[in-house]
């Protein structure tokens, strides 16, 4: 077999495995939780008559682990199960959240990953004079700022003051495309500011670490432009740590934007989980963590993978 | 001047003439802006409501878990939904009074045992079947029976029979209860084709609007039925409720013009917001009070002195300024207010007296050791600062509070009702009985004080088999009265309903029973 291919396949085993993992491990958190569905719901209007009718309907009074093999054996059947607490379908509902939430992601790395790419080597090139120092400023300026509050500043100018953009950015399926990129247009410009940071920085340190290196030198020596020099000698080889941190913020863009979505009222995946939480709706929690676990699983394979290919050295092992 | 200002109403009443040009001009003729407002008001409401236009409700209080079933309804959203799709027997009136809807009429026997509803007729369900006794009975049978786990169980409890009889609907309570039909006009009550029996969750009403999009925790949508049995209701095409849990998030859109009117504005906000020129923050003195709870049978709580103490060194009116910014009244340890029918006013008012504090505080034979009370920002918005202002004047007076801060998650499971000293919020009833047939009466689940006095429960059913208002007003003088020298609740205030409203809705009308006209905004108002 192809080492390439022998390769992904063992990493998608384990990948699997971790996904087993995570599951089981959310469960068990879950259940470590005080209070269980049955309390959420009735909250404080909770009587022991409507608490016990409520446990019995959802079948919360028979032992942890049958519930929790009873949701593994669904979902290996392809069925996430219901809702606990409103009896919707679980992959219904995550479906169109998760349609929202890859449509905001995907929207703000299209902007910020060849932005922050291009950034970076903005900043090698012109390094430690002005526009380096600019950029960097910048960048980690709105790095530091909590998301929410650049969310709320851009609200105010942007959509109270100016009107030029709502400030709901909610989206529903008789929306055009178009119509839903101009509903988001805030969140994916915030969302694009708050990962700027990273990935420009990892770019510039990756490059100028290499830009010491001997090839380099000799690159230089033949007469190739600064510019070029950076794109075509010390740029793939720098590819792997940059897809790295690209990654790492690819996932953080699926799974850590429920403040984002909270100031702008988006309907993605973020605040689904968050209320599922609260209200302790066991199958729906488990079902968005293991969506968000095979995210992170997967994002990072690829990256792994893109490093190996990008390195001659791992490509073609001894 | 006069003449012009009168002839540009009467254009404004034929509806020759908007907001904006009737502002203009008239303020262009020297009338302030206020008057100028109230001038166009008058005017377009002796043209009566406009029809037409999508409402847009931006609401806190709304969660990806929510379910159109009525039983579940527990917070601001699930009960605005429910107001839109579906009707109640009866509801109650802004004044307190109970006024027919799916019941033409209610009548109650002498004793005050059974109760009839004269059902209205020809009443269209969505799904275009005609309303009858039998879906009444289902209805009601579903929120009570032993299976239920609705969120009405509570005031179900006293019904020992209920029939369906030709046009009417009775209900034979085991106790006298003057205050039913005031129990029939609860939120989770609304009458479902078989009683939703088969399917609770299909949002299939009475109401004037039907449910187009349901998207829990994210928005609802509503579009105008056409064969509402009350014509006068709904002058809407389309009612949208718009889930925005973030406060500021909720004021920008307001602001914006991307919904019509928000609930919850901040108390800190609402002055500013107010200055906007394009809404009207209205307060609304509700029934609903922040409060601090003792177990009346777990020590330290167990001794009148010391409860008493608790209640003296608390600040009322510092709490309403500072937490509620104003937008409240003070409380007197009593669950009830003026906003409650057959309130008597002349209840001396509980100040804050340091001396008195300190007085009862040595009476009480406390050991010194700190008194812990138990808090979450989840309790009420503010509840963390309550307590530490509290926790202040209390030490003023030498008794030692601990405040203990508790995660807002699991708060009303795993402390309310829990602990013997903690933070809450009640979100008051129609009328007295029912506020202390819930949480005073020994035998009730919610008796979140622990507060058990035979002689109590006594007045509450006597009060409640009285028909003769007079006798009936000076038994819950004296039981209030009982609850604030006796009981365990430290009420510092009441709170209003903040909520934010675009001046392009006319209509508004206070209505203390819930926020937001009582869910009757999309009922009521119209665009100008």
């Amino acid at each position: 077999m192809h080492p390439i291919i022998k390769l992904v396949s063992q990493r998608l085993a384990l990948g699997l495995l971790l996904l087993f993992g995570a599951s089981a491990l959310i469960f068990g958190l879950t259940e470590a939780l005080p209070g269980d569905a049955a309390q959420a719901v009735l909250g404080q209007s909770a009587t022991p008559e409507a608490l016990a009718n409520l446990r019995e309907e959802m079948g919360l009074n028979r032992p942890a682990l049958t519930r929790y093999f009873e949701w593994l054996g669904g979902i290996l059947q392809g069925d996430l199960g219901q809702s606990l607490t409103n009896k919707l379908d679980i992959a219904d509902s995550i479906g169109k959240r998760l349609g929202n939430t890859l449509f905001l992601a995907c929207a703000a790395a299209v902007v910020s990953v060849p932005l922050a790419i291009f950034l970076g080597l903005l900043a090698v090139r012109f390094r430690n004079r002005w526009p380096d120092k600019l950029i960097s400023a910048v960048t980690l300026t709105t790095v530091s700022i909590p998301e929410f509050l650049i969310g709320y500043v851009v609200i105010y100018f942007v959509s109270v003051k100016l009107g030029w953009f709502s400030s709901l950015a909610m989206i529903n399926e008789s929306m055009s495309f178009g119509e839903k990129l101009y509903a988001i247009t805030l969140p994916a410009f915030v969302l694009t500011l708050v990962v700027l940071a990273q990935m420009m920085r990892m770019t510039r340190a990756a490059i100028l670490n290499l830009m010491q290196s001997a090839y380099i030198e000799t690159a230089e020596l033949k007469g190739l432009s600064n510019f070029q020099v950076i794109a075509r000698h010390a740029f793939p080889n720098a590819i792997s740590p940059i897809v790295n941190v690209v990654m790492l913020n690819l996932a953080y863009l699926v799974v850590g934007v429920v403040v984002v979505e909270v100031v702008f009222v988006y309907p993605g995946m973020g605040q689904y989980l968050v209320d599922s939480v609260t209200k302790r709706d066991v199958p729906v929690v488990l079902a968005c963590g293991v969506v968000f676990a095979a995210v992170y699983i997967g994002l990072n394979m690829v990256a792994d993978i893109v490093s190996i290919l990008a390195n001659p050295r791992l490509r073609h092992p001894k | 001047m006069n003449e012009q200002l009168t002839h540009m109403a009467s254009q404004v009443t034929a509806r020759k003439m908007t907001r904006r040009e009737f502002m203009g001009k008239a303020t262009a003729l020297g009338v302030s802006a206020a008057m100028a407002s109230t001038l166009f008001a008058d005017a377009a409401r002796a043209a009566g409501p406009n029809k037409g236009g999508d409402l847009k409700l931006g609401l806190q209080g709304g969660e990806s878990t929510n379910s159109l079933d009525p039983a579940t309804y527990a917070s601001s959203v699930p009960f605005q939904n429910g107001k839109q799709f579906g009707d109640t027997l009866v509801e109650v009136a802004p004044d307190g009074s109970i006024e027919p809807r799916l019941a033409e009429s209610v009548e109650g026997s002498a004793d005050a045992k059974v109760w009839t509803f004269k059902l209205r007729q020809g009443v269209e369900f969505h799904n275009g079947k005609t309303m009858t006794s039998e879906d009444v009975l289902k209805t009601m049978q579903r929120h009570s029976n032993e299976d239920s786990k609705s969120g009405a169980l509570g005031i179900m409890k006293g019904i020992e029979s209920m029939k369906a009889d030709g046009d009417n609907f009775q209900v034979t309570l085991t106790e006298a209860n003057a205050d039913l039909p005031y129990l029939m006009a609860d939120y989770h009550l609304i009458v479902q084709p078989d009683g939703g029996m088969e399917n609770p969750a299909a949002g299939i009403g009475t109401g004037p609007y039907k449910v187009e999009v349901d998207e829990p925790g994210v928005r609802h949508l509503f579009t105008k039925f056409e064969n509402h049995w009350n014509p006068d209701f709904g002058n809407f095409d389309s009612v949208e409720v718009i889930v925005i849990n973030d406060a500021t998030a909720r004021t920008a859109a307001l602001q914006s013009g991307q919904v019509n009117a928000i609930n919850r504005v901040e108390p800190k906000v609402a002055d500013l917001l107010g200055r906007a020129p394009n809404l009207t923050v209205h307060s609304t003195a509700g029934r609903g009070h922040y409060v601090f709870i003792m177990h009346c049978d777990t020590a330290p709580f167990d001794n009148n002195e010391l409860r008493l103490a608790l209640k003296y060194a608390i600040n009322r009116q510092e709490l309403v300024d500072k937490v509620l910014r104003g937008y409240g009244t003070v409380g007197n340890d009593m669950p009830v207010n003026a906003a409650y029918p057959l309130f008597d006013g002349s209840i001396p008012q509980r100040d804050f007296s340091l001396e008195k504090a300190a007085e009862h505080y040595k009476k009480s034979g406390h050991d010194g050791s700190p008194i812990i009370l138990r808090v979450a920002d989840g309790a009420f918005p503010g509840a963390v600062d309550a307590a530490a202002l509290f926790q202040q004047t209390a030490a003023q007076a030498g008794i030692p509070l601990e405040i203990k801060r508790e995660p807002n998650d699991g708060y009303w499971s795993e402390v309310w009702n829990v602990q013997p000293f903690c933070a809450s919020y009640w979100g008051g009833r129609p009328v007295q009985d029912q506020m202390y047939s819930t949480a005073y009466l020994s035998t009730a689940d919610w008796n979140d004080t622990r507060f058990k006095v035979p002689e109590f429960d006594e007045m509450l059913f006597a009060a409640r088999a009285e028909l003769d208002n007079d006798k009936r007003k000076d038994i819950y003088s004296k039981m209030g009265m009982m609850v604030r020298d006796q009981g365990g609740l430290i009420c510092p205030m009441f709170n209003d309903f903040v909520e934010g409203v675009s001046n392009q809705l006319e209509g508004w009308e206070s209505d203390p029973t819930q926020e937001m006209m009582n869910g009757q905004m999309s009922r009521k108002m119209w665009f100008a």
